[in-house]
């Protein structure tokens, strides 16, 4: 029996992508199939989420090859979480693209590429097979890398130059870890590999392997010293082109790292562990930091990004049921109120003109409902109680505590620290752009700009706005059945007997 | 055989490497073909080289008796190949574009980006 949730959230997005590609320069009719389309790919990926939930896991064994020699796909309830919130974003942030952007042939190639994106990025959450994985990233980054030079700017064009070249480098390093592993083993399923590589005898070379991998996956992350890229690249293509690049590229670096240190290669006891705690604590701590010295709307929020990934890091490294299930939540919540942020800071430039910091103001005098929106998720951001942030803090910290071991400690204390220092760079945001007065540098809104007006200018970025606002704050004041979710995903991947017999048993 | 390809591997990676450090841009992408080749190599040698001995069964057989090439690594260097012609292709479209908006050659220059205002 084929499950057709499974294979229709990898073949929407693939032959949505091919119809839109038809229908070059016929923009509104691209625009009908793709919003019918990424509607669809959600109810796909709920009808997914809830079987994932009822029965553990759906597998498909693409091909009939006995398990192990062909390409499985796998949706367990990790998948089914990442999977549930690129359905999301993929909607809202549809809605937001095709509104923000106003060239008639940028939109042409626009719309395309975005859905090839979201079909590498369905399959990269389900490949139960390394070398899978890394076919579907490279259809994932190709794709990043055209919307990231839609429009070519000179600032793009440096930016894409230095983003294709550290990816190159970061495939290269993946493929020689597969390589080490299928040397060792012989095999590529995850499963299998998850159950042949403690058996090992020569446990140096699978740290070894182990150790590319984590560079790899940690590029792509933006841990800390790999993290170089982010900052540079993230705030030079328009938000609208790039939403679900900024949201999920990295998110999904932290996916592969936490299927990869719990199934294959569990984290626990090796030397690994202490090295990612204390990267963790870095890529907080730096990150927080490169923020606060940014005099830029959207350099700020692209520097936080780095130091948000610290906390999912060490959710991964002190690798308990709570803490990883943290560091799923703070990935769920990252993803909705750092998208938003930058969404709120994408309409802030498109109405004024410009990001910097100096040249904005007023905005809480001119237009307070930005203004409240922006707040909401500010404080979201920073963990103020009762919203998002604060429930994914307080899961990370409970069971930073909870294990009484000195190091893990010291990093989950650090990560307390660095929440205040997120506050200041919000409110730095907040002080500058939302509440001086306006500075008069550069050109003024137009007087008659009100709610009204930017509904019907960009109905589609507004909207997206207020539907992933009103998702936050549900999530926010009825935290507990996300948070069940996370945990029993949590504890599925940490024992691991579950997934690996699950699909060594499949037939 | 293995210890000539191994060292060879290594020195692509080397020659790879040391290229994409350099700040012409040409050579960049010089550098990123040698790191893909070599990456490639590096999984030909992980899987074992065997000489004359091909995966195939013979006709009065079901399954092959002796030892034979690893097909699966071959599999994986041929879309590996694929997949880096592609980004290949990408990346010298896009230098002569950056060639084109900057009017220059020097990596060096190219930190506008990373400046803060």
């Amino acid at each position: 029996m084929q499950n057709v949730y499974l294979l229709s959230v990898l073949l929407i997005p693939l032959l949505t992508a091919i119809t839109i590609l038809f229908l070059w320069g016929k923009v509104v009719a691209q625009k009908i199939v793709g919003a019918i389309s990424s509607i669809l790919y959600l109810f796909a990926a709920i009808m997914l989420f809830n079987q994932a939930l009822t029965s553990g896991m759906a597998i498909e064994n693409v091909g009939n090859w006995p398990i192990g020699f062909g390409i499985v796909l796998v949706v367990d309830q990790l998948s089914a979480i990442f999977l549930m919130l690129c359905a999301i974003l993929s909607v809202v942030a549809f809605w937001y693209g095709s509104s923000f952007i106003e060239s008639k042939a940028s939109l042409s190639i626009f719309l395309p590429v975005y859905f090839f994106l979201l079909f590498g990025l369905s399959g990269a959450f389900m490949a139960g097979d390394i070398f899978n994985l890394y076919v579907w990233f490279e259809v994932m980054l190709v794709s990043s890398f055209v919307l990231f030079t839609i429009g070519a700017s000179r600032s793009q064009l440096e930016a894409s130059l230095k983003y294709v070249t550290i990816n190159v480098v970061s495939s290269a390093l993946f493929l020689i870890g597969i390589g080490i592993l299928y040397g060792l083993t012989g095999t590529l399923n995850m499963a299998m590999l998850g159950k042949l590589l403690p058996e090992l005898q020569n446990q140096t070379l699978a740290t070894v392997g182990a150790s590319f991998f984590l560079i790899s996956f940690g590029i792509k992350a933006a841990i800390f010293p790999l993290f170089f890229w982010l900052p540079a690249t993230y705030h030079t293509a328009p938000i609208g082109f790039t939403a679900l690049v900024v949201a999920l590229l990295t998110k999904v670096g932290i996916y592969s790292l936490i299927r990869f240190f719990t199934i294959i290669y569990p984290l626990q006891g090796t030397p690994i562990q202490p090295i990612l705690l204390v990267l963790a604590a870095f890529t907080m701590v730096v990150g927080v930091f490169g923020a606060a010295a940014q005099t830029d709307f959207r350099r700020i929020l692209s520097f936080h990004i780095v130091s948000q990934i610290g906390y999912m890091i060490m959710g991964i490294a002190i690798y308990t049921p709570l803490a990883i299930a943290g560091a799923l939540f703070f990935v769920v919540h990252n993803v909705l109120v750092k998208t938003n942020l930058f969404f709120i800071a994408g309409l802030v430039g498109k109405l004024f003109g410009t990001y910097k910091l100096k040249e904005l103001g007023g905005i809480m005098q001119k237009l307070p409902f930005v203004a409240i929106l922006f707040a909401i998720s500010a404080f979201s951001l920073t963990g103020i109680p009762p919203l998002t942030g604060f429930w994914g803090k307080y899961l990370l910290a409970k069971g930073g505590f909870e294990t009484g071991n000195t190091l893990i400690t010291i990093v989950t204390a650090v990560s307390l620290g660095v929440s205040l220092l997120t506050l200041f760079s919000m409110t730095k945001i907040w002080n500058e752009a939302f509440w001086k007065p306006f500075p008069n540098i550069c050109g003024d809104l137009e007087p008659s700009t009100n709610f009204r007006s930017i509904l019907k200018a960009y109905p589609g970025m507004l909207v997206s706005i207020f539907v992933l606002t009103a998702i936050i704050l549900v999530i926010s004041f009825f935290p507990n059945s996300s948070i069940e979710w996370c945990m029993s995903a949590a504890e599925n991947i940490i024992n691991r007997d579950m997934y690996i017999n699950g699909i060594l048993q499949h037939n | 055989m293995e210890i000539i390809l191994s060292i060879l591997t290594g020195l692509l990676f080397a020659a790879g490497l040391f290229l994409m450090l350099h700040k012409g841009m040409v050579k960049l992408i010089l550098g990123i073909m040698m790191l893909s080749y070599a990456t490639n190599l590096f999984i030909f040698i992980v899987a074992r080289i065997t000489r004359g001995l091909p995966a195939i069964i013979p006709r009065n057989q079901d399954v092959l008796a002796n030892s034979f090439a690893d097909p699966v690594s071959q599999a994986l260097i041929l879309t590996a190949i694929v997949i880096g012609f592609g980004i290949q292709a990408f990346a010298i479209v896009l230098i002569k574009r950056v060639y084109a908006a900057t009017g220059t050659t020097n990596m060096d220059e190219l930190n506008k980006t990373d400046n803060l205002e």
